[in-house]
């Protein structure tokens, strides 16, 4: 009996090890290729090891390229704005919808749900249109301003916040402190769990976002990371120790972030997962 | 007494559209200000050039979908996408889940690798992928080495649009495997204790308690596989540097809408009029696995 459990856990980790190898492959092998010269790259090699270690598709990306420090500024800019906007608006409105009384809570509360339903496919054209009219096209504020709320993390905090005990904020309000007294100094900081799962989300979903900055932006200063890549691969066909080196640099902050936080996606994902 | 309370209802609701403004605003101008414009836009030929100007065709636009051979490719190509990663994704995701879940050291370890895909944005891995499917690469040396064939993966449209769903079940997977291990933690240990009790091997343990009592989240790990995959854009668009090619076979329908809205002239409201027809495939598809999964849990 015993040695039957042996077998059958041995056989687990075959499948985990396996599965963590096919995983890790693609990254190992664009990070080896970034560091490979470009005769290597050609030549086909199946080695992990770079034959002759060098620097220079990193130095040509930054220094050559001179709008990839640009492509990489803008992707910081607009992810962070929209991460910040998002956090408060997104709990303002979840907050409202949670704890307060009002006429028509009920119907915004289920247009947001059925704003959930419809793909973006739906509103990609009109959108274009409305920020041609507006002249936001190739501009910062045609990529923060339609995407600073998200219907989904609306609907998390207002569930969070139905959840949230309400002893506290009637304490607050006995020592004096009005509704956005309550929500800023008491709320607020008490939601830090919530907030950081969702901005992790907000963050990584701009940090990625490939056809939005498609549709908005053509210039390629504006361009984000994404989009600039896509346009480096147009211009360096068969460069890819530049194109992994760049795709690698993209990366990293991500990873960095989730080294941090990753008990967070955990549990963001699991909060978003539909219970 | 009853005028104070009017006061005070009239405070909270003040309160509150101040702090639903932002969300409101961006609902009117972005989403639901949109969605009516889009209804227009499908029944109507829109011109871009110089001033943008409208005129009603009716439901000419609708009706170009049954002719366009274009169109029906790309709902085809989407179809058969769908119709293969969301199983497999589904399937992946719930067995790595299973595993992770079965008590091993190190698990903290692999999950932290395995959700690695999940956060690279598609554009990397596209790019990755793109790189390792190579003829003269990766992915077909590895073939070599252990003897099947290769395959000119980017260039040939037998295998190209199969290329990239290997790619995207790879990466969906993990996010949804995560999804399965929160739900596998609230299954109570005394089921599968009551099963070993019976003399139930790890196999029938597995597939008469796991998979049953994670039906509801597996109902909901498809509908969310169905509206994904039914988008698919970015990997076909990097692919093909927004051809839909080698020969139309990495055409999705939402590429086929990018294409006319953005790339044609003239052909942004006969664009808006496919979206609503995408929009209805996948609420019609959502409707029928729900239909499907409530079925099953008759029995």
């Amino acid at each position: 009996m015993k040695r039957k459990i042996g077998i059958g856990k041995a056989l687990l980790y075959v499948v985990l090890v396996m599965y963590a190898i096919i995983t890790l492959i693609p990254f190992l092998w664009a990070l080896s290729s970034s560091f490979k010269t470009l005769e290597e790259i050609v030549s086909g090699t199946m080695s992990f090891v770079p034959k002759q270690f060098t620097l220079d598709n990193y130095k040509q990306i930054f220094v050559e390229q001179d709008l990839f420090p640009r492509w990489l500024l803008n992707s910081v800019i607009i992810a962070v704005a929209v991460t910040i906007l998002n956090l408060l608006f997104n709990s303002m409105a979840g907050y409202a919808l949670a704890r307060l009384q009002f006429p028509g809570r009920k119907p915004l509360f289920l247009i947001i749900l059925a704003v959930l339903m419809i793909p973006a496919q739906v509103t990609m054209i009109p959108n274009y249109l409305i920020l041609k009219q507006l002249g936001w096209l190739n501009s910062y504020q045609g990529m923060i301003v339609p995407t600073m709320i998200n219907a989904t993390f609306i609907f998390m905090m207002r569930q969070f916040f139905i959840n949230f005990p309400k002893e506290l904020e009637e304490a607050a309000e006995l020592d004096g402190l009005g509704r956005f007294g309550i929500f800023f100094r008491i709320v607020l900081p008490l939601a830090r769990p919530a907030l950081a799962a969702q901005a992790i989300f907000v963050f990584m979903g701009s940090w990625n976002d490939f056809m939005r900055p498609l549709i908005i932006l053509s210039d390629p200063q504006l361009f984000t990371l994404p989009l600039g890549l896509n346009s480096f691969k147009g211009q360096y066909i068969s460069y890819w120790n530049y194109i992994m080196a760049a795709s690698m640099v993209f990366t990293l902050p991500v990873l960095v972030i989730y080294a941090f936080f990753n008990r967070y996606f955990i549990k963001g994902i699991s909060f978003t997962g539909g219970k | 007494m009853k005028q104070t309370f009017t006061k005070k209802m009239w405070r909270e609701t003040g309160s509150a559209y101040f702090l639903l403004s932002p969300a409101l605003f961006v609902l009117l101008l972005f989403i639901i200000g949109p969605i009516v414009f889009a209804v227009f836009l499908a029944f109507h030929k829109v011109q871009l050039l110089g001033t943008t100007s409208f005129e009603f065709v009716g439901l000419d636009n609708f009706v170009r979908i049954a002719n366009d051979t274009r169109a029906k490719i790309a709902l085809w190509n989407t179809l058969k996408y769908v119709a293969i990663v969301v199983p497999c994704q589904t399937i992946l995701a719930l067995v790595l889940a299973a595993t992770l879940n079965a008590g091993l050291k190190g698990q903290k370890f692999f999950r932290i690798v395995y959700f690695l895909p999940t956060l690279t944005s598609s554009a990397v891995l596209t790019l990755i992928f793109m790189w390792m499917y190579n003829q003269n690469g990766f992915i077909n040396h590895v073939l070599e080495a252990v003897g099947l064939p290769t395959y000119n993966w980017l260039g040939d449209p037998d295998v190209a649009l199969n290329a990239i769903m290997i790619m995207n079940i790879w990466s969906t997977a993990p996010y949804f495997m995560v999804i399965y291990l929160a739900a596998l933690q609230d299954i109570p240990d005394s089921l599968y204790e009551a099963a070993e009790l019976d003399g139930a091997n790890a196999w029938q343990k597995f597939w008469h308690i796991t998979v049953p009592y994670l039906r509801p989240v597996t109902s909901f790990v498809v509908v969310m596989g169905l509206i994904g995959t039914f988008q698919l854009f970015d990997q076909s668009y990097i692919f093909s540097a927004g051809s839909g090619g080698p020969n139309n076979s990495t055409l999705t329908v939402v590429l086929l809408i990018y294409q006319y809205a953005f790339k044609t002239l003239g052909t942004m409201g006969y664009a808006a009029a496919l979206a609503f027809a995408l929009a209805i495939i996948i609420l019609i598809a959502t409707l029928i696995q729900r239909k499907l999964s409530k079925e099953e849990s008759l029995y």
